[in-house]
């Protein structure tokens, strides 16, 4: 067994090896391209001090979900003294075949700040020198944010791609009966952790969205007599509307720069997008057809808008020019396509998809092609994106029962449910925090 | 805790609506449950204002021109296809009535309220849901209603009528309802 999970290692280590050809450097990675990898097992020892155990957990947690790491079990661990400032072992790792060796320590200075130091090693370069090794520091009450910064860290220098889990989501919590539904807005970290309610539920909150700071969010609110849509500052507390407007109004989404924001007004039945500039509060039309178009998504440079209408009959994705012009469907598959996004990376759509008795969530290229569908189920819809463009989070209701939010990554390999306990629809995952 | 006129109307109507659907499941018998209205006209829905004495908890009839009476003896929802906004065959009497109600009685105002069933996302059925509400507008605009009498919402697939998931419970949820909002007896 040991052999072949070199082997393994090697084969992942090729296509490193091929990046980093000029340094000519061995070196654990993890491609996150890859659709059949085995997870990379990676030993997380619990980090010696205050807190230390709790955050090796945190970054255990973070590292796992993202279905590209394999933790493994303590009780195998053979070294059991390791120390942050000594190089470890290597030869007891490599006996339990871990590949990747985070190792850390906490300290709290003298005005009570916790400081975080961590290692990580490659098993199996056997190198004296740590990949990777930082010190971060916060207030202790922030101990889980550290764990995610350093859980960040990890993922970037063993993927090469931007970690994701110092991140917030923003999301409706469902609860009541289907036909009497309570839905409130409601944030969480992206873990599930630290989950807390904005609203009261006295009218039901859909579809928030974060502006590209952490900060600002817009979502819609449905009361008996109509709906509005809402800015709220999550640090301020401050709501304000949109204003009022005659028809429907919902489908809020921000522009990258956070000027404007994208949405769909009705007018006498007909749905049309348009396009509010928040400081003049001036409304810009952007479609005229007489279909449904809704779910508006800016591309990452704010230059492109993908959306959903149904003028050639059932509902399709469409792109368009930031001002209207240039209007032209990207979707041609069977089956009807709604909730495009725009990937943060601007590579890729994702978009909900419904096919016979099943919804699917599914991604494409940004011209709309190589579809490939992640999942199926009663139900999935509404993907947002991981801010390093790898995970989407969706919602997920299977017959007869209420929404839950789910995970699953670009590949379609990793499928996970979320951790936030309870009934809840319509995320919207943070950009990192800072 | 005191009762305003509107909620002890309500709470009125209420008795009313349990003796009818009573009423509704002895259908079958050859004669009907005569009312015990003091205008002996229990199934007549269009009986002229001022003539109905006051409510009490023996009266079966839906006082004319009450939204009881919209409810029960004109129909106050139509129902549509999937991911379809025209009125259907079945639906045109009902508006028909609805149109004629309104038009007998003047004050009375309206929302139309759009609502789909669970099979579609949610962005997309808020704009289904609009379509459908504007539908019904229209025909009632067509029959004679003032455009000022009507607004419309759509409440897209966030407030089922059925609970269930089977095509039964989806075709009820694709509907638009005629809600009195001000005016009525």
């Amino acid at each position: 067994m040991p052999a072949l999970k070199r082997l393994a290692a090697a084969v992942v280590l090729i296509a490193a090896c091929a990046a980093l050809a000029p340094t000519a450097r061995a070196d654990i990675s993890v491609d996150v391209n890859q659709g059949v990898l085995q997870p990379m097992p990676i030993a997380i020892p619990a980090f010696g001090g205050p807190q230390g155990p709790e955050i090796a957990k945190v970054v255990e947690n973070d590292l796992v979900g993202s279905g590209l790491f394999r933790p493994m079990d303590a009780s195998l661990f053979l070294e059991r003294s390791l120390d942050v400032n000594t190089v470890p072992q290597f030869a007891l790792w490599k006996q339990i075949n871990a590949q990747a060796l985070l190792d850390g320590q906490t300290t709290t200075d003298a005005d009570g700040r916790l400081h975080v130091s961590f290692r990580l090693w490659d098993v199996y370069a056997a190198s004296p020198n740590a990949l990777l090794g930082f010190q971060y520091s916060s207030t202790p009450d922030n101990w889980r944010r550290l764990a995610h910064k350093i859980a960040d860290a990890v993922y970037e220098r063993l993927t090469g791609e931007k970690g994701y889990f110092d991140t917030r989501v923003v999301f409706v919590a469902e609860s009541g009966p289907k036909i009497k539904r309570i839905r409130r807005l409601a944030i969480m970290d992206q873990d599930g952790a630290n989950p807390s309610y904005i609203t009261d539920g006295a009218y039901q909150i859909f579809t928030p969205r974060f502006s590209a700071n952490d900060q600002e969010i817009t979502f819609m609110a449905l009361r008996d007599s109509g709906a509005s849509i809402y800015l709220f500052n999550i640090q301020t507390g401050r709501q304000e509307t949109l204003g009022q407007f005659k028809g429907m109004v919902f489908a809020p989404r921000f522009s990258p720069d956070g000027t404007k924001v994208a949405l769909s007004i009705e007018k006498d039945g007909n749905t049309d997008i348009y396009v509010m500039d928040l400081r003049s509060r001036q409304v810009r039309r952007l479609t005229t057809d007489p279909g449904i178009d809704t779910s508006p998504s800016f591309s990452p440079d704010g230059a492109q808008i993908v959306f959903n209408s149904d003028r050639s009959g059932g509902p399709q994705l469409y792109v368009m020019n930031a001002d209207g012009s240039g209007q032209h469907r990207i979707s041609f598959g069977e089956g009807r396509y709604t909730t495009p996004v725009w990937s943060p990376k601007g590579d890729m759509i994702a978009f909900t998809k419904q096919t016979g008795g099943s919804f699917h969530i599914g991604v494409m290229s940004a011209d709309g092609s190589n579809e490939r569908l992640l999942t199926t189920s009663y139900l999935d819809e509404g993907p947002t994106w991981a801010p390093n463009g790898r995970v989407l989070m969706f919602s997920r209701e299977s017959a007869g029962s209420g929404a839950r939010l789910w995970t699953v990554d670009v590949t379609g390999r990793v499928t996970r449910a979320a951790a936030f306990p309870g009934g809840a629809s319509d995320p919207a995952w943070s950009p990192l925090l800072p | 805790m005191s009762l305003t006129v509107q909620q002890a109307l309500k709470l009125a109507a209420a008795g009313a609506v349990a003796l009818s659907i009573a009423a509704c499941a002895s259908q079958p018998k050859p004669t009907p449950l005569a009312s015990t209205g003091g205008t002996g006209q229990g199934e007549t829905p269009y009986t002229p204002p001022g003539t109905a004495g006051p409510v009490t908890e023996q009266q079966s009839a839906a006082i004319p021109g009450s939204a009881q009476d919209f409810v029960v003896n004109v129909g106050d929802r139509i129902y549509f296809d999937f991911d379809a906004f025209d009125i259907r065959a079945d639906a045109q009497p009902i508006l028909a009535k609805q149109a004629a109600w309104l038009s007998r009685y003047p004050a009375v105002q309206v929302r139309i309220e759009g609502n789909c069933d669970e099979r579609g996302t949610r962005e997309y059925n808020f704009a289904l849901g609009a379509r459908r509400a504007n539908s019904v507008r229209e025909f009632l605009i067509s029959h004679g209603v003032d455009a000022a009498r009507i607004t419309t919402v759509s409440y897209g697939k966030e407030r089922p009528l059925d609970p269930g998931d089977d095509e039964d419970a989806l075709a009820k949820n694709r509907n638009a309802h005629t809600d009195i909002t001000q005016g009525a007896r």
